[in-house]
């Protein structure tokens, strides 16, 4: 911002860098479904809160639980290389390494569900297209947490 | 020193500050057209006037049809929020030496609100959401306006600075959530409700607390500060969200 130094005013820049000007202009936007008096309709219950403390919650949980799987399976003795059927049935077949992947499979689909959910809340404005995402969502959610969930309980490291 | 010389002194120093600008308006009339497009005027202006004298100069010396909203044209009645080199201000509280006068000044009316004419928006779904969060004082007990209610100026100081807002929209219109849903409350009108529910002689914050504990309420949040950013009055709008969140959490547990 070079203006502000070529006024006599002595004046110091008030603004800080500009984000936007003439050859850069900020992206149009339009206006979006509106609030009148009918709607929203008021909603009731505290899902809402408890999705928002769940996504911190959650988050802070998946820090560990992500980290310390990606260094196990990634980076540390070997890294890819190392692993392959026995490498998966060793773990599995510790108590602790089933609950860590159970735990993380359950936090970072619900997370991940719950942040898409909020994503389409965002972006679907009609309410026929939220149905629908919505149900594509819940549904591919609650297959991968059963499937997931199964595979763990049910995994056979001696399957022929 | 006679008053004529001095009067020649200014008036040479002001014809000697005069700097020309472009100014890029957004124009639309749905009468004309139903796309709006940019129009150029050039002005000749002291770069210490704000842009609200260029619109000025623009709707009186050179295209009346110009419209805008403005009323007391010193940042108290927020009629004149717009996008001006793409971020929501006051047009009568910046400056044009401020915001780069070399290049043309691109002037848009604010987003997330539908454009009626030029600079002017629909401002009816943004109050609406100001009206549903009851902007005023609720008392149970006692109604008749009989004594004046007392604050401990601790009390005042806990929603002071919510206090402040001239509802001009600027935070409301450039937040992305609103943008994209309107049915969102925006960050205006929780500012207005932190303004009474953190006011010690007010009682029905509880309400006010379940109304944005709602689907569109507090939790559409997203930090992202552009509010924090607008606001024209300096108000921490974001901060003033989180501590409804906050209030909303500590309430429940
Ligand atoms: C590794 C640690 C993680 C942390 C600390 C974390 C934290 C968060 C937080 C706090 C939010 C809420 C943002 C907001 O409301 O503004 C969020 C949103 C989200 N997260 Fe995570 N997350 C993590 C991992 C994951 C994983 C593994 C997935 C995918 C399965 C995921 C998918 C999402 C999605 C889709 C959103 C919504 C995005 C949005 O709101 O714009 N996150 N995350
Ligand atoms: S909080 Fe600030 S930006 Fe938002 S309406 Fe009030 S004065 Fe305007
Ligand atoms: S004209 Fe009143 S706030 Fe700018």
């Amino acid at each position: 911002m070079s203006t502000t130094e070529t006024t006599a005013s002595g004046i110091g820049p008030v603004e800080g860098a500009a984000l936007y000007d003439v050859d850069n202009p900020a992206p149009v936007i339009e206006a979006p479904r509106q609030r009148t008096k009918k709607t929203p309709k008021p909603t009731r219950g505290n899902f809402e809160m408890y999705g928002w403390l769940f996504m911190r919650l959650s988050g802070i949980v998946l820090v560990v639980l992500v980290i310390g799987h990606l260094l196990i399976q990634l980076v540390l003795d070997g890294g890819v290389s190392k692993i392959g059927f026995a490498f998966v049935a060793g773990r599995w077949a510790s108590p602790w390494w089933q609950v860590w992947d159970l735990a993380m499979l359950w936090l970072a689909m619900l997370h991940g569900a719950n942040g898409l959910r909020t994503v389409i809340n965002d972006y679907a404005e009609r309410a026929n297209t939220r149905l629908w995402l919505k149900g594509l969502l819940y549904t591919a959610t609650v297959f991968t947490i059963l499937l997931g969930t199964l595979v763990i309980f049910t995994f056979d490291p001696n399957i022929r | 020193m006679a008053t004529p010389v001095l009067d020649k002194v200014e008036a040479e120093a002001k014809a000697a500050a005069y700097i020309t600008v472009t100014f890029r308006v957004r124009r639309f009339n749905p009468e004309v057209s139903a796309e709006s497009t940019w129009e150029d005027f050039q002005l000749e202006i002291d770069p210490k006037e704000r842009v609200l004298d260029g619109l000025h100069k623009i709707k009186w010396d050179l295209d009346g049809t110009l419209t805008f909203r403005r009323s007391c044209a010193h940042g108290i009645c927020g009629s004149d929020a717009m996008r001006i080199n793409g971020k929501n201000r006051l047009a009568c509280k910046t400056l044009i030496k401020d915001i780069n006068p070399e290049k043309p000044i691109t002037i848009e009316p604010i987003k997330g609100l539908t454009v009626l004419k030029d600079l002017v928006v629909d401002m009816e779904p943004f109050f609406q959401a100001y009206r549903d969060v009851m902007p005023f004082l609720i008392t149970k007990d006692t109604n008749e306006p009989t004594r004046e209610r007392l604050q401990s100026a601790e009390d005042r100081e806990r929603f002071d600075d919510t206090t402040k807002c001239i509802l001009c929209a600027a935070c409301t219109s450039s937040c992305p959530v609103f943008w994209n849903d309107g049915q969102y409350f925006g960050p205006a009108a929780i500012v207005n409700a932190h303004r009474f529910i953190f006011d010690s002689r007010d009682q029905a914050g509880e309400q006010r607390l379940e109304i944005l504990n709602d689907k569109d309420g507090v939790w559409r949040c997203r930090t992202t500060f552009n509010c924090t950013d607008a606001c024209p009055r300096g108000i921490e709008v974001t901060k003033a969200i989180q501590e409804v969140k906050r209030a909303l959490i500590t309430r429940r547990f």
